[in-house]
């Protein structure tokens, strides 16, 4: 399998220029600038390659929308990697960060863009710290700045930490906390390729998809489209935990079967039981079950089977799991992350929440079942950005794929509780602290 | 988010939510320099992350990071600090250390931060458990701060805790004490388990289980040119910085396109 990214990651010394250099480091870029602007970007254009942080979007178009002629645009990295299950950009910025510095002077360049900004989360302390190691190294080499490694081009670049908000993955949202304020996302149309940090025309891209381009400049993006399959080209780093061996990110060429990643690459569940449900691209995905293994892990057939590849983060649980333990985990997670600005997405994940603690406590009926579901197609598409479907989907999934069990559940805690005073149930401590008292009827 | 902020789950009835404001004070204006005064490094680090963005304002969260470590938690002195460095008013930073996780908004000393991720793939393996063991081995010492946070970007060393920043897994019970006494030493935090020394499982070219060798540090001399600010023309630096309400200006090569 060819290894674009993590090719040899763990090289000592791999984070410092001379190591990248003899590896041939920043060629990409010089052979970069040394073709036209639009010559370069009908190579990303022909590697056909996809965003790589979740919607999947294609990269060259994504440059190609920003409007032409003189004028201040910006370029931001979009490194607040904070999907559940995700973890892949960590490694890439703490191992190798001058690929994705070199990534971004090529689509700045792409753009003719003078501004650059990498957005990373705040508690990436480490990789923030090698980051700005980094970009010092380079600017001092003449690979950033003025007059970028000789070729007239000026490009600046400066690091930006958040400080823990889900929402900023988001990339309004992002643009927002960047511009220093509370990170809520803004309304669409004019898309950030338009008016996006301050008022520019702006372009987003993920860690993965800008440290991909020096690979594609390389070797050209028609040779790059013959990886993996059509419509999903190139390898794809994918962050695999939970209910396995070998959790870690592996590179994997697109379109492989999901199975010989699961049970290949990662070992399966190290308990030999049978997988029960997997999450094919971090929290927000609709999970698969142990019947969808032979899928293949590609945007099209992941779209197919009613799910999303995602940010390519694959979390397994097996036969011993809880649904439901998992579903008080993902609505609670966005109960929290919810920025509150949009009614439907505000009030549907704080009320699914309470509705799951419900069932803990029982005094959930199988029609709640119903209500959550009802719950989610109201918040779906009703909101500035998808922060609310990305938790209506998996949730919807799991009421859907396994309701047998929910209703068990729903009996057993019923049966388990009954007689008991809300307060007694309370007490019991099946209520999440954090979401205060439950409610009381 | 804390046991000193009422919440309800069935209403917003927070205990006093009807109280008329306190008419006969004046909002809060812009803190005057010269009654408010500034630690100087915390004033240099403030005007630094400024001098980096086109907007000062785009320096709130570096300004509110910088502050809060100085005082422990952005307390109102920390905010006005920060406010009159940054020439805004403390409601707009409160705004700000309001939206994010990491910004402590209920009193607490100068404390060790230790973060444990309770989201799914770390609670599949028994991350609520570290954190009920991490809040025990604490036993209530105001200076390390344990508490539960969202996915931390780590679920291959699940479960997994950041002690001030340092990434740690995957952690048993029996860490817990290990971790607490570590922070109180003041040495590195569980070394044997620090994220920054582990290999990726991808990585087939050397099947030797040795521990990644730590990322190179580089110092870089003094007067290398800069990556923030360089890269414009002297004339662009020295114009005056449009904030983001400020209209586009079009250069005449690419007018505005006519309004139909």
């Amino acid at each position: 399998m060819p290894k674009l990214l993590f090719d040899n990651i763990d090289e000592p010394g791999l984070n410092t220029l001379e190591v990248y250099r003899r590896r041939g480091g920043y060629e990409s870029l010089k052979q970069a600038l040394a073709m036209s602007r639009e010559d370069l970007l009908a190579s990303i254009m022909d590697s056909n390659i996809r965003g790589r942080g979740g919607a999947g979007f294609p990269a060259g178009r994504k440059i190609s929308f920003l409007p032409k002629g003189e004028m201040q645009k910006y370029l931001v990295c979009n490194a607040d990697e904070s999907e559940p299950g995700t973890f892949k950009d960590r490694e890439l910025m703490q191992k190798s960060p001058h690929m994705l510095i070199e990534g971004m002077m090529i689509a700045a360049y792409a753009g003719n863009i003078s501004k650059s900004f990498i957005f990373i989360r705040g508690e990436y302390q480490l990789q923030a710290d090698i980051l700005e190691a980094a970009i010092a190294e380079a600017a001092a080499a003449g690979l950033i700045g003025e007059n970028v490694a000789g070729s007239g081009v000026s490009i600046s670049l400066v690091l930006h930490r958040g400080a823990g908000a889900y929402i900023c993955g988001e990339e309004t949202g992002l643009l927002d906390a960047l511009e220093g304020k509370r990170g809520n996302p803004r309304l669409k149309p004019p898309f950030p390729a338009i008016e996006g940090l301050y008022n520019g025309p702006t372009l987003i891209n993920n860690v993965e998809t800008l440290a991909t381009l020096p690979a594609i400049v390389k070797m050209s993006g028609a040779e790059y489209a013959r990886l993996g399959v059509e419509n999903s080209t190139g390898t794809k780093l994918v962050s695999i935990s939970g209910d396995v061996k070998r959790p870690g990110n592996y590179e994997i060429e697109l379109g492989i079967p999901s199975r010989e990643i699961i049970y290949g690459l990662a070992g399966g569940p190290p308990s030999g039981k049978p997988v029960k449900f997997w999450f094919p691209g971090g929290s927000s995905s609709p999970v698969l079950t142990g019947d969808d293994l032979d899928l293949g892990y590609d945007f099209d057939t992941m779209a197919k089977a009613g799910t999303m590849l995602g940010s390519g983060a694959i979390i397994v649980a097996d036969e011993s799991r809880r649904v439901l333990d998992t579903m008080l985990k993902v609505a609670k997670f966005y109960a929290h992350e919810s920025c509150g600005k949009c009614v439907p997405c505000r009030e549907g994940t704080n009320w699914t929440h309470k509705m799951v603690q419900r069932i803990y406590t029982g005094q959930a009926t199988p029609m709640d079942l119903d209500i959550m579901a009802s719950v989610q197609t109201q918040i779906i598409g009703n909101c500035l950005c998808v922060l609310g479907d990305a938790m209506a989907m998996p949730i919807g999934s799991m009421v859907q794929k396994f309701r047998p069990e929910l209703e068990g559940e729903i009996e057993a805690a019923r049966q388990r509780n009954f007689g008991n005073e809300a307060d007694d149930v309370v007490a019991m401590g099946v209520a999440d602290e954090l979401a205060g008292p439950l409610p009381v009827h | 988010m804390t046991a000193s902020v009422p919440r309800f789950a069935h209403g917003s009835r927070v205990p006093g939510w009807d109280d008329a404001v306190d008419l006969t004070k004046d909002p809060a204006t812009i803190p005057d320099p010269a009654t408010t005064p500034v630690p100087e490094q915390l004033r240099r680090d403030i005007e630094a992350a400024m001098a980096k963005y086109p907007d000062r304002r785009s320096a709130a969260i570096p300004a509110l990071h910088a502050a809060q470590a100085i005082h422990g938690w952005c307390s109102p002195e920390a905010i006005d600090q920060a406010a009159c460095v940054m020439q805004l008013t403390p409601a707009y930073l409160n705004a700000v250390a309001t939206f994010y996780d990491m910004f402590e908004t209920t009193p607490r000393p100068i404390h060790h931060d230790v973060y444990v991720c309770t989201n799914i793939s770390c609670s599949l393996l028994g991350g609520d458990e570290m954190l009920d063991a991490l809040i025990g081995a604490a036993g209530g010492d105001e200076s390390i701060h344990v508490r539960s946070f969202e996915c931390l970007g780590a679920c291959d060393i699940a479960p997994m805790a950041s002690i001030d920043g340092e990434f740690v897994g995957p952690l048993i019970e029996e860490d817990a004490a290990k971790i607490v006494q570590d922070i109180r030493a003041g040495r590195p935090v569980l070394e044997s388990k620090q994220l920054r020394f582990r290999r990726c499982v991808d990585d087939d070219s050397d099947p030797g289980q040795a521990p990644s060798a730590p990322p190179q540090e580089f110092v870089a001399p003094t007067d290398a040119p800069r990556a923030d600010t360089v890269g414009l023309s002297s004339a662009d630096r020295a114009e005056d910085r449009p904030g983001p309400s400020a209209a586009i200006e079009t250069t005449p090569e690419t007018p505005a396109e006519p309004e139909e």
